[in-house]
């Protein structure tokens, strides 16, 4: 009795092992690795990348060949955590197999990656952060979001071109933040703008009116904010409504994070008026955009709106498929990285979008956009395009 | 005539962000000074108070106020619950003990409200006749911020008489003061902890609730607050609720002054005021009881 028991446990703890072989052994499952925020204030962030990811997986699940699929890994880094980024980054190389990594939000957390992929030679296709700097530290790193230099720049020279003598700029105290200011002052100054003042604000800050009562006190006509998108940029908004900024005839300008489609909503009427520049807005009139919004509306609900982060990821996870299906699941680093450098999206809910086989960043348009009523609802209405942006980061720093 | 009323602006508003903080903290402080217990959770009750707040108002329309007494009320229930079932249980363990249940309370509370709220900020829908500014001495100020001031105040001042003029108030101070001698003078201890507990939870929802503004209701809420709550209750001094108020009042004026003056100082200032103040007085600013 004794010996058949233990015999049945050992053929079943055998068998169990023969179910339980890794299946890269035997279908074909290129794993993906996400690094983004999933916890803290900033989670929006990385929500919507992983829905952006899921919407794009659902609609295009039958373009991969038989016997091919592709698994997504999520992982958080809690918020800017360079340490904490890289860790996951060796993790999911060395534990997980995965053959991808994406996502990396924030741009100390992409520096910390970004260095790290050139020695393990994985093909990194960046959604989250707008780092410029990014993408020399490794050849395997690709972007597909944006660099913060792409909107903040021209911003500055569109600012001074129309008329504004004079701004105060205010962001926050981070790498990303520290990029915004240096861009749009670069612009503005060029453009004969003279700058009254700069803040940087701290990144854990819990009550913002004292800072937005300094900005209101220097009494400067214009005010360039940068907040990291989601909900950081709605509480700045609340803070200057609820000081009365716009009131007191300050007007609010800033790359279109601060105005994220995806909070817009929860501004309320605020933000009217409030004039951005960015490569995406959920209202832009290309038919690609529409079915986007259209897809997205359908699969998270009508009060759910995609916003730059989930155009991100959208494109990421298409350029992944693309390389995918072009190499058929094999995905040598450097064959990977030579398709992934030359990737073009024509159909991009932002519009046309190219990656820069010299630079491996993005190429794209960015659009001026104001904030006003579109049947009902806040939206921003773009009412210019500068086509074919590169990154002026880049250009400026050869 | 400018530097003034800078100066009253600063004024102004920390003392709106402390009221915020009295108001969640001044539970802590009773509690910890009356049972001695390492309570780190205390800002899940304020969580609590947040979400019913801010849901009551979003989802289901209802006033502002009556979803501020329905935050008290949750989180009063919360707290009795949580003190008969779970805290009871750890009276007169280490401090360690303590504190590790109270951190695994704060985890598991973070999950729950993940599941049902999901991961990002709830938006706290000011009422309109509470928005917009007021001119107060030449500045603008936000009214809501003023309404802070006053409806802290009031239930301050409803909180201060009680306890120094109800039976209630005095056993509580009895308690404080030496657990022993009230037993021993027949005050029911054990009934008092969870009156007192529920009483400190439920002010902590209010305050949760009513800063929603400030102190933004999402799952980090506990963690991402509670240094700033066991400032006060630590610089106030234990199981007082005059010594927090001083406490809070400096912290929130401190803090503004400081982002206002000096930005990129951030949170450094605040500790760097903490230990100045504990190594002066090392009991708090105004201590009593739990010898």
């Amino acid at each position: 009795m004794k010996i058949a028991g233990r015999t049945c446990v050992a053929v079943a703890a055998l068998g169990a092992c023969v179910l339980a072989a890794p299946a890269g052994a035997i279908a074909d499952s290129v794993k993906v690795g996400f690094i983004v925020t999933l916890t803290g204030g900033q989670a929006g962030l990385g929500e919507t990348i992983q829905k952006a990811t899921k919407l794009y997986m659902k609609l295009h699940a039958n373009e991969l060949p038989a016997g091919l699929t592709i698994e997504p890994i999520w992982r958080d880094d809690t918020g800017p955590n360079p340490d904490q980024a890289k860790r996951l980054a060796q993790d999911l190389i060395v534990r997980d197999h995965v053959q991808f990594l994406s996502g990396i939000t924030w741009t100390p957390n992409a520096m910390a990656v970004g260095a790290f992929t050139k020695q393990a030679k994985m093909p990194t296709v960046m959604s989250g952060n707008g780092a410029p700097a990014v993408t020399r530290e490794s050849p395997y790193v690709v972007k597909t979001s944006f660099t913060v230099w792409q909107a903040c720049y021209p911003l500055g020279q569109w600012a001074a071109k129309n008329g504004i003598k004079a701004a105060y700029t205010a962001v926050t105290d981070y790498a990303g933040g520290h990029d915004a200011e240096n861009a749009f002052i670069k612009g503005f100054t060029e453009g004969g703008g003279k700058i009254l003042g700069s803040a940087r604000i701290p990144f854990n800050t819990v009550d913002f009116l004292p800072f937005v009562q300094r900005i209101k006190d220097a009494k400067p006509p214009v005010v360039f904010v940068f907040a990291p998108g989601a909900a950081a940029a709605t509480t700045y908004m609340k803070a200057f409504d609820d000081l009365g900024v716009k009131q007191a005839g300050i007007k609010i300008i800033g790359p279109g994070d601060i105005t994220d489609d995806m909070e817009l909503q929860n501004m309320g009427p605020a933000v009217l008026g409030v004039e951005t520049a960015l490569y995406y807005s959920a209202v832009a009139p290309q038919p690609a955009t529409k079915a986007f919004v259209e897809a997205w509306h359908k699969e998270y609900g009508a009060n759910d709106t995609p916003g730059f982060f989930s155009v991100n990821g959208w494109d990421a996870i298409a350029a992944i498929y693309g390389a995918v299906k072009a190499l058929n699941g094999k995905m040598d680093p450097d064959k990977t990285m030579a398709y992934l450098s030359h990737w073009k999206n024509p159909d991009s809910p932002r519009g046309p979008l190219e990656i820069d086989p010299e630079t491996r960043d993005v190429i794209h348009n960015v659009y001026m956009r104001r904030v006003e009523m579109v049947d009902g609802k806040l939206a921003n209405v773009v009412f210019d395009t500068i086509p074919h942006v590169k990154d002026p980061w880049k250009e400026f720093n050869k | 005539m400018g530097d003034w009323s800078v100066l009253i602006s600063i004024g102004l508003l920390g003392v709106a962000y402390g009221m915020v903080l009295y108001l969640i903290s001044v539970g802590l402080s009773i509690t910890m000074g009356l049972m001695g217990f390492v309570n780190l959770a205390h800002g899940v009750f304020a969580m609590a108070g947040g979400y019913v707040t801010v849901t009551l108002m979003n989802k289901y329309g209802v006033p502002f106020f009556a979803a501020l007494a329905g935050a008290f009320v949750v989180a009063a229930v919360l707290g009795l619950v949580l003190e008969r079932t779970l805290y009871a249980r750890l009276y007169g363990t280490s401090d360690f003990d303590q504190v590790l249940f109270s951190i695994g309370l704060i985890f598991v509370s973070i999950a729950v409200v993940r599941h049902f709220w999901g991961p990002l900020t709830q938006p706290m829908r000011v009422p309109a006749y509470l928005k917009g500014v007021i001119p107060v001495l030449g500045r603008d100020f936000p009214s809501y911020r003023l309404f802070l001031i006053g409806f802290s105040i009031a239930t301050i001042a409803v909180l201060w008489v009680t306890l120094e003029h109800s039976r209630f108030g005095a056993m509580i101070r009895a308690a404080v003061d030496n657990r022993r001698m009230a037993q021993s003078l027949g005050v029911n201890t054990s009934r008092l902890f969870a009156q007192t507990f529920a009483l400190g939870s439920g002010l902590a929802g209010l305050g949760g609730g009513l800063g929603a503004d400030i102190l933004v209701i999402a799952p980090g809420y506990p963690i991402q607050y509670i240094l700033y709550f066991m400032i006060v209750v630590i610089l106030g001094g234990l199981g007082t609720i005059r010594g927090p108020f001083l406490a809070a009042l400096l912290l929130g004026i401190a803090d503004t002054a400081c982002r206002y003056f000096w930005p990129e100082a951030g949170a450094v200032f605040i500790f760097i005021l903490v230990f100045v103040i504990l190594y002066f007085r090392p009991q708090g600013l105004l201590h009593r009881g739990r010898a």
